[in-house]
């Protein structure tokens, strides 16, 4: 449990080219409403960005947001950026337009939890309570 | 009986059955969270000049609809958005839905497409042929309208911050056909200003955004005359969570930039107003979306004559595409979905639509399969053909509260609108955040009313089932992406490079001073030079738009 840590420091990422911030926004003021330190990218980062905005801003959790199927691509290749900088003891979430059946593909990249459309936001803030950690 | 007015009734009568059957909800509002009232009678009316308001259809200030025979002549275009993987694929589905009734094309682009990649840049990896078809240079434009009479069909466009460069493709394509230009017809979007608020796929800042569109404005007007240069969109706003009235708002004052834009440039208002479209969302509040397409023909034909002086019929009626709401569809219990839909397409005829796609049912999950899209053009073919709303035209007109609430859509719009004006207009809005600001504020209203309930979504906060269905989806393959890969490389290993760096440099010598790109990007496209080439110029020459992050 996470009650007694530091606020938890969270990355929320738009990679790939599409536009759809809708939810990433949703998602990012929802955590900070809940009291997390909330740090939003932008659209249309590269995995460096992430990756590089993520060791920077020193998070304990990041969370890719991306509705244009290319996620089996990018996702391992913003996590190959994270191991990069040594950023691997991070949370990762995810949400978006990920179909069902690539749901096991990616929680075997690392993934904790993915937040398809219709999510509550008080569970994504319930889970990182539960889960999350803030790191070493 | 004594008369006794509605608001006597409401108050006497209404309060008192409301003390024995309690209402189901505290309070009953509109999208924009303004209070709808138990009824409405007469005196919604009461000082109400048919004439004035409505007029006959065809007729200033167009509130009945923009023909005077709607669609007693012609039903409205049905165009369904499509596109996927590579041209040759997407060529084929075109073919499908020409050979199922469909009558107009709309191409979906990929997002290298729409964002100045090559199929083979490093930016467009893991996303060609992803949300629509990967289209580089004028080779993969002739394939994808190989077979398709240019000058016959109409073919729109999802296309923004590239929109000229790929109008050039498709004109140089129509040009090897033979089709006459003055045949061809079609829409590009490229609305950029939206862009910036909502949908993301900008290249370039403002001002050169702003020329490329005033440049296409006056080339189509010499050239291309059926074109329809721009379709600006209230769509992906709304879709991003404002409201009915802030997309009528967001959406006029991002005209009103266009129009000045063209204006000071020498173009008058009806050189450029008749080639004006717009697109509008269409969500699940039935009426008051009903009333929303209304008021906006009236608020619209109202800026053309009162702002720019314009007594044009053609430059005062307000044409539009729809497009029911991909945000109202759910992931849970998605055959939902097709009712969804056929309510809202059902609104935006009863709304009088120019065009209408109706979503796919599975949208929520994946791109749509062909049978999920077949189902969706025979909603349309249902709304009809079957139910008999289209052979009268504008047959809410008149009702109490269509009445009421077009008034109050138009009203609350023209509030916003007034507040933009004032702020500066839409761009020095942009560049604030304003908008950005707005429509986040009211995703997160809908998200937080839809956590307590307040608003209720069938099968994901209400009426659940553990069961998860899941229908089969589309994927694109990864060979059709790589085939695309390979076609590109192929391509600029064959063409003339001499006439492809000769069409570069006269572009990037335009881009930097104040002659009409139009003709320079025919000319770059016909030597096969590539969209992420002609970019490149640009971005060199222009820069790149940085976001505002309005979080």
């Amino acid at each position: 449990m996470a009650t007694e840590q530091r606020t938890l420091r969270v990355l929320i990422a738009k990679p790939g080219l599409d536009g759809h911030d809708r939810g990433a926004k949703v998602v990012a003021r929802a955590l900070r409403d809940a009291g997390m330190e909330v740090i939003y990218t932008g659209i249309r980062q590269t995995p460096e960005m992430i990756a590089e905005a993520a060791l920077q801003e020193d998070v304990d959790v990041v969370g890719l947001s991306i509705l244009s199927g290319a996620h089996l691509e990018i996702f391992p290749r913003v996590i190959s950026e994270l191991k990069k900088r040594s950023v691997e003891d991070v949370t990762l979430f995810c949400g978006g337009i990920i179909p069902e059946a690539d749901i096991p593909a990616v929680k075997e990249m690392g993934f904790s939890a993915v937040f398809g459309p219709g999510t509550d936001t008080n569970d994504i803030i319930a889970f990182l309570r539960e889960n999350a950690t803030e790191r070493a | 009986m004594p008369s006794r007015s509605t608001h006597e009734w409401l108050e006497a009568a209404y309060a008192k059955a409301v003390e024995r059957t309690k209402e189901r909800q505290k309070r009953f509002e509109s999208s924009s969270g303004a209070e709808v009232d138990a009824t409405y009678g007469p005196e919604a009316l009461s000082d109400w000049n048919y004439h004035e308001k409505l007029g006959f259809p065809g007729e200033y200030p167009f509130t009945r609809g923009v023909q005077p025979t709607m669609y007693r002549g012609r039903l409205w275009t049905m165009r369904q958005y499509a596109g996927f993987g590579d041209a040759e694929e997407s060529n084929r589905r075109y073919k499908f839905l020409l050979d199922q009734g469909q009558t107009g094309l709309s191409v979906a682009f990929d997002l290298p497409t729409q964002i100045g990649y090559d199929s083979d840049d490093i930016h467009a990896e893991g996303e060609v042929g992803k949300v629509g078809v990967a289209i580089t240079s004028l080779d993969d434009m002739e394939t994808l309208t190989d077979g398709l009479p240019l000058d016959k069909v109409t073919t729109s466009m999802t296309i923004n911050a590239t929109g000229s460069i790929l109008l050039a493709m498709y004109v140089a394509a129509a040009k090897k056909q033979g089709a006459d230009l003055t045949k061809v017809g079609g829409t590009i979007q490229h609305d950029v200003l939206k862009e910036y608020i909502a949908r993301g796929t900008y290249i370039f800042p403002p001002r050169p955004s702003l020329r490329l569109i005033t440049d296409v404005f006056a080339w189509c007007k010499d050239n291309l005359p059926d074109w329809n240069t721009i379709s600006i969109s209230g769509y992906h706003m709304r879709e991003a969570g404002c409201t009915a009235a802030q997309e009528l708002a967001f959406t006029f004052a991002d005209a009103i930039e266009y129009v000045d834009a063209a204006i000071a440039v020498g173009l008058t208002i009806d050189d450029i107003a008749p080639r004006l479209s717009f697109f509008w969302a269409c969500h699940s509040n039935f009426l008051e979306e009903v009333a929303k397409f209304r008021a906006s023909r009236r608020m619209w034909a109202k800026i053309v004559k009162e702002r720019y002086g314009s007594d044009n019929p053609r430059s005062q009626s307000l044409r539009f595409h729809t497009q029911t709401g991909g945000a109202t569809l759910t992931a849970q219990q998605p055959i939902n979905n097709a009712i969804r839909t056929a309510y809202q397409a059902m609104s935006a005829v009863l709304g009088g639509t120019q065009s209408l796609h109706t979503n796919s049912f599975d949208e929520a999950l994946a791109l749509p399969t062909e049978s999920s899209v077949e189902l969706a053009l025979r909603t349309q073919q249902i709304i009809g053909y079957e139910t008999g709303v289209a052979d009268v035209i504008d047959p809410l007109a008149g009702s109490y509260f269509i009445e009421e609430l077009t008034d109050r859509v138009e009203k609350e719009a023209e509030a916003y609108l007034q507040r933009i004006e004032d702020m500066g207009g839409a761009l020095t809005c942009i560049e604030q955040g304003f908008q950005q600001r707005e429509i986040q504020e009211s995703a997160f209203r809908l998200q937080r009313m839809a956590e307590t309930k307040e608003r209720i979504v069938v099968g994901v906060n209400q009426f659940q089932t553990e069961a998860l269905e899941v229908p089969p989806i589309l994927r694109v393959s990864p060979e059709i992406s790589q085939r695309q890969v390979d076609r590109v490389k192929a391509l600029k290993g064959r063409r003339d490079q001499a006439a492809v760096d000769r069409a570069l440099a006269d572009i990037k010598v335009a881009a930097a001073g104040t002659d009409n790109m139009v003709p320079l990007f025919i000319a770059a496209v016909e030597a096969y030079a590539t969209i992420g080439e002609i970019c490149n110029v640009l971005r060199d020459e222009w820069g790149e738009y940085q976001e505002v992050l309005t979080i």
